[in-house]
């Protein structure tokens, strides 16, 4: 089985196994068939082995489905939806977590540690699971776990600390690079774009300014697409 | 297994696409000389939207662009790393070295800082000046015209300064600072060092017909699917091919040695394809090694014969000697006067918009050579990492560092851009005792032998290190930060990164005069055999307080029309 057949199985495995297995598909399902191979196929630049590596990790399942139904909880106390912008969870985090548990298995015994300290802690307050719980029982929980001393090296933490640390990080990080995020964040870039300096209100906020010595060296953005040329002595004439 | 062998036979057999053997190709191909490059991993090009990474958004890869896979993460363009599988290397008597790889055509210009600065006559002749280490057989004046030749062909932005040590090219002009830099550019004057725009080889204004210009998205260690950034694939190997140049490329596969005749001289090369693991030989009149400085080195050293006996063009014992990185150090801050920012595009070009040469004179400091300083900082596009200890800088005010809920977003806002970071970059005293040999238990998967590294920082280095730190701190207060990590040991060599970590690593083919103590010519041509030349930075008799990369073009440009001449006259 070459690759691209090998990424083919693993979709339709997931999503369109039926199709697969009663062998005779009208044409219109095969093309949505290969629409849905494309968009698996949108690159971002892998290499075939790395490509080859992702699918093995997304044929993988580390958590057990209480364990996603918990890190989604806790995800969503840790960020939940605001006015404007959607939860952790409506951001894809639980998934992305999931990802990356198997992605760098260092963190496989704290995340699943973790949750079952959660679990255990709560079982033992409140007889009954920590995704089970109000959200005022898991928020007292968290509490006792959110606010490490910070004058304490991370690594000499208790691990439920480390494990909260960690969720956090993973939770907003996977938050944050997301498309919800992004936009939550007003990052502007990432598009072709003519940089022309600090806007003048910007300049004014922070207290500083352009001096002319410095600009009269920089580009001139109405002059960018005339071929450049110099004299002798090294001086832009274009 | 009998050994395939082509029979065409090459003008030039050019190992490696990189910096070096890029400009090789360009010039010896548009002279009309049949060529072949031969590239260990595979062909690459950043226009192809198969293998294209910039422009892609954090979640469009699973791991939000964590270094799980590559080192510097999965939206950089660099197909290799520190450490590649099936490619080992070692280490001697515990000392340290660090040795990044970039498997593909365009090798590590696919991804690299693309800061372009010139040595100067001081940096070609620092011997002079200090007494430590060898001068250059060569000097600015020979230098100057090729630096001026690559200027124009592939182009850098930058201003005429006028500065002794940091000569002035043929520049385009140079973006605006960020925030962040016009910070910096108080903080550094405050302390009396000098700030001017960076010099980087991105095209911020025209060039030529074949490039794109510029459009900012800050992205250039992705590649530049307009060509505006300079990679060797993009600005000489492609428009080589594209003016008519008799080129073979032999990507995926991976020179063992390079062969020779009775007489002693070079016959071409043998090499894996690791596409089907067979062994391979090219025929050329001459071999010209750009596989980077150790690599070339292990190349030599593996090509052993009767006639030389101690590996190719190391009758001197030099070969691998002399091993030298730039020094390197970094300090982060936060700066409260950045906090709470508007956003806004302000990705600008790939890296910093200003930097520090060195401004100091060693005479007057415990320690010989200097170093320049990087910045970095600013509201750029979030990836794996982003929002990690959200409001760890909370503790800065006395208030409760952790948490969760909505206030985390205020938190991640306010911090935003408010972190800056400053990176020393400095030139180390080249020694005869670091080194890169043969490590006679080891071989790669494709059965070659690998390196094994020697290197120790002295107190030279360390020394200087320790200022990096004193002058981080001092410009960083002047800012009104808060550094946010403590000034480094003694015994942590005051933050000096292990030896190959800035990926400077030069020296180990030096360039000489005299056979006994060299192993290539003023031209980069071997001592020992007249057929063969080295044009990445394996020649580098001493790596200034700069970058290595606008020396390797100037140098293998300047190798290569002596090819050509010495080709007419029949010398080789």
């Amino acid at each position: 089985m070459d690759r691209r057949e090998s990424i083919r199985s693993i979709i339709l495995g997931s999503v369109a196994g039926g199709l697969v297995i009663s062998g005779c598909k009208p044409e219109a399902e095969a093309k949505a068939d290969e629409e849905l191979l494309k968009s698996a196929e949108k690159h971002f630049g892998r290499t075939p082995e790395e490509k080859e590596l992702i699918a093995e990790l997304n044929a993988e399942q580390f958590f057990n489905e209480h364990e996603l139904a918990t890190v989604a909880v806790l995800c969503d106390i840790i960020l939940p939806a605001n006015d404007s912008f959607g939860s952790a969870s409506d951001a894809g985090v639980p998934d992305f977590i999931e990802f990356m548990a198997k992605d760098i298995p260092e963190l496989q015994i704290t995340l699943r540690g973790g949750l079952m300290w959660l679990d255990h802690k709560c079982n033992t307050e409140f007889g009954i699971e920590f995704k089970g719980v109000t959200l005022e029982q898991q928020q007292q929980t968290l509490d006792t776990i959110a606010y490490p001393d910070v004058e304490i090296p991370e690594d000499e933490r208790p691990l439920e600390i480390q494990f909260f640390s960690l969720m956090r990080n993973l939770t907003l990080t996977g938050y944050y690079t997301s498309k919800i995020g992004i936009d939550d964040l007003g990052y502007k870039g990432n598009m072709p774009n003519l940089w022309d300096g600090v806007p003048d209100d910007v300049l004014q906020q922070h207290g500083v300014a352009y001096e002319e010595e410095w600009l009269a060296k920089c580009v001139d953005q109405s002059k960018r697409g005339i071929m450049a040329e110099w004299d002798d002595e090294g001086n832009l004439l274009t | 297994m009998q050994i395939l062998e082509s029979s065409t036979m090459y003008d030039v057999i050019i190992v490696g696409s990189g910096a070096g053997g890029g400009m090789a190709t360009k010039i010896l191909a548009d002279s009309g000389l049949k060529v072949a490059v031969v590239e260990a991993g595979p062909f690459f090009d950043p226009a192809d939207p198969e293998q294209q990474t910039q422009l892609k958004w954090p979640w469009e890869s699973p791991r939000r662009g964590a270094s799980t896979v590559r080192p510097f993460g999965d939206f950089d363009s660099a197909y290799g790393g520190w450490d590649i599988e099936g490619e080992p290397y070692t280490r001697k008597n515990g000392t340290k070295f660090d040795w990044f790889r970039s498997r593909m055509l365009g090798g590590r210009t696919n991804h690299w800082g693309r800061i372009s600065l010139r040595f100067s006559e001081r940096d070609f002749k620092h011997k002079d000046v200090d007494g430590l280490g060898d001068n250059w057989p060569i000097g600015y004046d020979d230098v100057k015209p090729y630096y001026d030749k690559v200027d124009k062909l592939i182009g850098v932005f930058g201003s005429k300064e006028n500065l002794p040590n940091e000569p002035d090219g043929f520049f385009l002009p140079a973006p605006k600072p960020r925030l962040h830099e016009l910070f910096y550019i108080k903080g550094a004057r405050k302390s009396n060092i000098t700030v001017i725009p960076s010099r980087m080889s991105m095209v911020t204004k025209k060039i030529n017909k074949d490039r794109g210009v510029c459009f900012y998205c800050g992205q250039c260690s992705r590649a530049c699917q307009v060509y505006a950034d300079f990679s060797a694939g993009s600005c000489l190997i492609f428009p080589a091919q594209k003016n008519g140049g008799q080129i073979d490329l032999f990507v995926n596969s991976m020179v063992r040695e390079v062969t020779t005749n009775a007489e002693g001289k070079a016959t071409g090369v043998s090499y894996i394809n690791k596409e089907d693991r067979k062994e391979y030989k090219l025929k050329g009149k001459i071999v010209v090694l750009a596989a980077s400085a150790c690599s070339s080195a292990r190349i030599l050293l593996n090509s052993k014969s009767t006639q030389h006996p101690n590996g190719l063009g190391n009758s001197s014992n030099i070969v691998g000697k002399y091993l030298h990185d730039s020094t390197g150090s970094s300090r982060s801050a936060f700066i409260p006067d950045l906090m709470n920012r508007k956003t806004y595009n302000e990705d600008g070009v790939g890296g910093m918009h200003v930097y520090s040469p060195w401004w100091l004179d060693n005479k007057k400091l415990d320690f010989p050579r200097g170093y320049h300083i990087e910045v970095w900082g600013g509201i750029g596009m979030p990836s794996y990492g982003f929002g990690f200890n959200p409001n760890d800088l909370n503790k800065f005010f006395g208030l409760k560092v952790g948490g969760y809920g909505n206030g985390l977003r205020d938190d991640v806002k306010k911090y935003y851009g408010s972190v800056m970071g400053i990176s020393g970059r400095g030139e180390s005293v080249p020694m005869k005792d670091n080194y890169c040999e043969i490590d006679p238990t080891t071989v790669d998967e494709f059965g070659i032998p690998v390196l094994r590294f020697h290197y120790k920082w002295s107190d030279f280095e360390r020394k200087q290190a320790r200022h990096m730190h004193q002058t981080f701190e001092e410009v960083l207060h002047n800012m009104g930060g808060e550094m946010l990590q403590d000034r480094p040991s003694k015994e942590q060599d005051y933050g000096l990164l292990a030896p190959g970590r800035i990926i400077h690593e030069v020296g180990t083919t030096r360039m000489g005069n005299d056979p006994k103590s060299s192993v290539v010519n003023k031209f980069q041509q071997l001592h020992d055999v007249d057929n063969v030349f080295i044009v990445d930075a394996g020649p580098f008799v001493s790596q200034a307080d700069k970058n290595p990369t606008w020396t390797i073009l100037a140098l293998s440009w300047r190798t290569s029309d002596y090819i050509i001449e010495q080709l007419k006259q029949q010398n080789i």
